[in-house]
């Protein structure tokens, strides 16, 4: 396996890693308003994720750092080309990380149902955001023979794009559901836990169509065949799984399977891919790949040898930090860190 | 305006914004680790109370140190996409190993710290803060590496129609870094002080928690003296540093347009239009002779001349980089500086001979020096940025060259108001969070009632 290999995996890894941990916190997020009746029990939600928003986007950090290391040519041609879509996925990141440090701060309750609102916002965009991308990453984007992407930010909200926008939101939010069900208490507990019965539902059906979409919107039949293998089914089933374990009120195991099938998501999209790592539209000649897009061997060299000492130092700690506060929240005034 | 225009200003705005937090945050996190460590060592509660009181202040500017950080590591793609293949071999590696390194630890501990008081041991506890402090310090050394090779390209070779790195100790040991990363970690340092004296000195003047906020100022003190003589002394060889490597900065700085040997020292010098000659100026004989290389004598060469040999050297184009820019941004720091050392001085008096009390007067003045800070390092970044132009990389390609072709007028102009509306609101909502709690005595009511808490809790 040689470097550039090694890197579209690691790659893979980073967006992995933000997606497992960024994902129910962003549908604590987008839950916040609904799950939440009053002030208090508002905190209690954000306390549930309080230690970990921060550590959890800075996996997209290092996905974005790592790229532009490793592939600069995706980099450069990605965030220039996608230009109008990471500014909005900026203002919604920039909003939601003051808005959890700001919103208790102030006892007026307009201030923090300003907050409140940003956090919401500041959730639901990022991920509806970060599908659509992905979704055009496979689906092939106007990119020329220099490597310029010379579509618009239109051309990025077709059908295709837009469903897999949908299918992350309804993934997340049902992933945030059943997190919630585990780190709460009381009746925040039993409402969470509502909430993940019904959501299973759309989430379950939306991955499922935008599966079946992906057949003719990407050239996945090609690459993978019509039986696309156990990864994408294993997709599918598990999201299933996942359904049935929360409606017999298993949520450990639900948010297990949940965790799993979007590990599986992400791997789906990266094989679907491979070996390129953006897909033009006007001619497959001039698709971006881990070859004509990476840094020189000295450099990868320099990299995996960083990356192999240092992701695993993070695991540790970052698992460790989950074990210090394991604690399900109570939504108690006296019980709660501001 | 352009698009190169509008680049240049959306990335002026977004990162000299994104400093106006990072130096606090570098420094800050150190005194307020020192605090909490003073709580574990002597048990005392005022070091506790002390350590929260910064702490939360600490935190408010963290965050948005962190939301404008994001923006910087997605825009050198947006807006610099010729630039980012022209350097990402290089410059991609110290940006993903600061995050990797340093962002990681920082958020992943500041979240153990803000929320684990009563969940982890105090010593745990305390080594979360500092390994807070450490990824702040070690997160600027990465970003400056980067930086440095823009300044003083070094450990590469031009292959493939880019920069390719050859030598990665060679980025690592850049000579521009290591007289930079000091000036930048004792600007933190200078920062974090002037703020807590300023603070401190506000409550002392109104005799609000004189006990814990003595102890700040002179905790604070001390470092300031220290930052702000390391600044100073490390800037100086900054500048020699500078003038041996883009002695056009240097000519720029100074508002030198002639070579001259001995050469002296601009006080006020006002250009003309064409910024090519000197209407009116007040100089000083051989000082800058002694500033760029410590004798009296040697020849500091002007932009004239220095023009004329980069066209020779890199072909017929324009050198000069906004030279009154650069002038005027370099005495604003300068001036700031010796203006901060004498209130080091003075704060360093009061503390050490315990004339905290009786010196109302004078602390009244210390809530203002909090700004001069903020002043020397915003212009210290416009002199080291605006006078590399019109190089974005020295020496090895033009700011223009850099930019992305992709990009056109609407785009970057609706991100570059969007992201300075965004911003300014934020800004307002910063300092109005910032202003109360630094107003809010550190034993208010509700702090008190968690005093009371505490002291019924068992001895921890
Ligand atoms: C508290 C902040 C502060 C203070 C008091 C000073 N500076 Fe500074 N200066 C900075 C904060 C700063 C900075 C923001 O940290 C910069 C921008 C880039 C850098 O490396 O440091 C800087 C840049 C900078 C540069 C340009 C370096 C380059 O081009 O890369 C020079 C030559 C100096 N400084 C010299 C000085 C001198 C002679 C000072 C004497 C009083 C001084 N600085 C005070
Ligand atoms: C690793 C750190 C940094 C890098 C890689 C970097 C890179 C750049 C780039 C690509 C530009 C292009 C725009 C232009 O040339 O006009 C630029 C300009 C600029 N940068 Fe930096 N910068 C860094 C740090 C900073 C910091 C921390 C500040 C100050 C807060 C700063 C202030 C500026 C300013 C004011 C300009 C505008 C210059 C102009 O418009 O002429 N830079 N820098
Ligand atoms: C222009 C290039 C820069 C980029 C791409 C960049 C990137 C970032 C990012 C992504 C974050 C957020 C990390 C998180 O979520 O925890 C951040 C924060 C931070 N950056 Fe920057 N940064 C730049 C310039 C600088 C410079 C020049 C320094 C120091 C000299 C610096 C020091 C810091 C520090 C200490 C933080 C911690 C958060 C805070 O500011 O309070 N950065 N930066």
């Amino acid at each position: 396996m040689d470097l550039n290999i090694l890197w579209f995996i690691l790659i893979a890894v980073l967006y992995t890693g933000f997606f497992l941990l960024e994902g129910f916190d962003y549908g604590v997020g987008i839950l916040l308003p609904f799950l939440g009746k009053n002030d208090t029990e508002r905190r209690a939600l954000i306390n549930t994720i309080g230690p970990f928003w921060d550590g959890n986007e800075v996996w997209l950090l290092t996905a974005g750092g790592a790229t532009f290391a490793a592939f600069p040519n995706w980099y450069a041609t990605l965030f220039s080309g996608f230009y109008l879509a990471l500014f909005l996925l900026l203002l919604a990141l920039i909003v939601r990380g003051v808005a959890f440090e700001f919103r208790s701060k102030d006892k007026n309750p307009r201030w923090r149902a300003l907050w409140d609102g940003c956090i919401f916002g500041g959730s639901l965009v990022p991920a509806l955001l970060l599908g659509v991308a992905f979704a055009n990453l496979i689906r092939g984007v106007p990119i020329n023979a220099q490597m310029q992407y010379v579509g618009t930010f239109f051309d990025l909200l077709n059908p295709y794009a837009l469903l897999g926008g949908l299918a992350s939101v309804a993934m997340f939010t049902f992933y945030g559901a059943i997190f919630l069900a585990l780190k709460t208490t009381g009746a925040l507990e039993s409402r969470a836990r509502d909430a993940a019965k019904r959501l299973w539902i759309p989430a379950a059906i939306l991955l499922v169509l935008y599966f079946v979409a992906t057949y003719f919107a990407t050239d996945l039949v090609t690459r993978l065949g019509i039986n696309p293998g156990v990864i994408p089914i294993g997709m599918i089933v598990l999201m299933l799984v996942a359904g049935v374990l929360a409606q017999r009120g298993w949520f450990g195991w639900a948010f297990l399977m949940t965790a799993l099938s979007i590990l599986l998501s992400v791997a789906t999209i990266f094989l679907i891919l491979f070996p390129r790592v953006m897909v033009s539209s006007l001619n497959p000649e001039w698709s971006l790949t881990i070859y004509n897009a990476s840094s020189s061997p000295y450099t990868l060299t320099i990299m995996t040898i960083i990356a192999l000492i240092f992701v695993p130092i993070v695991l540790a700690y970052q698992a460790w930090t989950y074990w210090v506060f394991r604690k399900r929240i109570e939504a108690k005034p006296e019980a709660l860190t501001y | 305006m352009d698009v190169l225009t509008l680049s240049r200003l959306q990335f002026a705005i977004t990162t000299v914004y994104h400093f106006f937090f990072v130096p606090l945050t570098l420094g800050l996190a150190l005194l307020v680790a020192l605090m909490e460590t003073m709580f574990v060592v002597t048990k005392r509660d005022v070091y506790k109370e002390m350590t929260k009181f910064w702490g939360k202040l600490f935190v408010i500017n963290f965050a948005m140190g962190v939301v404008t950080g994001i923006v910087q590591e997605f825009q050198f793609g947006m807006n610099w996409s010729e630039y980012s293949r022209f350097v990402g071999d290089i410059f991609g590696a110290p940006l993903a190993i600061e995050a990797l390194l340093a962002f990681f630890l920082e958020s992943t501990f500041l979240g153990v710290w803000i929320f684990g008081w009563d969940k982890i041991s105090a010593k745990a506890h305390l080594a979360a803060i500092w390994l807070v402090a450490l990824a702040a310090n070690v997160s600027a050394l990465w970003i400056l590496i980067a930086n440095s090779f823009m300044q003083e390209p070094v450990g590469y070779i031009l292959r493939n129609g880019r920069a390719e790195m050859t030598d990665f100790f060679a980025l690592l040991l850049n000579p521009n870094v290591l007289v930079q990363y000091p000036h930048v970690f004792a600007a933190g340092l200078t920062t974090a002080s002037f703020f807590v004296l300023g603070i401190a000195a506000w409550h002392l003047a109104r005799n609000s928690n004189p006990e814990m906020f003595k102890r700040s100022f002179t905790i604070a003190a001390v470092f300031a003296v220290l930052g702000v003589g390391l600044v100073i002394l490390n800037g100086h060889t900054q500048a020699q540093h500078i003038y041996q490597t883009q002695p056009m900065k240097i000519a720029a700085a100074e508002g030198l347009f002639e070579t001259e040997q001995p050469a002296s020292f601009s006080v006020f010098t006002i250009g003309d239009r064409t910024g090519t000659q000197e209407i009116f100026s007040l100089r000083l004989p051989y000082a800058l002779s002694l500033l760029a290389c410590n004798n009296l004598t040697c020849r500091v060469q002007g932009i004239n001349d220095l023009q004329a040999q980069y066209a020779a050297e890199f072909g017929p184009a324009d050198y000069v980089p906004p030279a009154w820019i650069v002038y005027w941004s370099f005495r604003a720091m300068v001036g700031a500086g010796f203006l901060l050392l004498a209130f080091a001085l003075v704060a360093a008096f009061f503390a050490l001979s315990e004339m905290l009390d009786n010196h109302n007067r004078w602390l009244k003045f210390f809530p203002f020096a909090i700004l001069l800070p903020y002043l020397a390092t915003t212009t210290g970044w416009l002199m080291a940025e605006i006078g590399r132009m019109p190089w974005i990389v020295f020496g090895l390609m033009r700011v223009e060259q850099g930019v992305s072709p992709t990009s056109d007028v609407f785009s970057v102009g609706l991100t570059l108001v969007g992201f300075t509306l965004i911003y300014a609101a934020l800004m307002a909502a910063d300092i109005y969070l910032l202003v109360k709690f630094a107003r809010s005595s550190g034993t208010t009511q509700t702090n008190a009632k968690q005093k009371g808490a505490l002291a019924m809790q068992p001895a921890e």
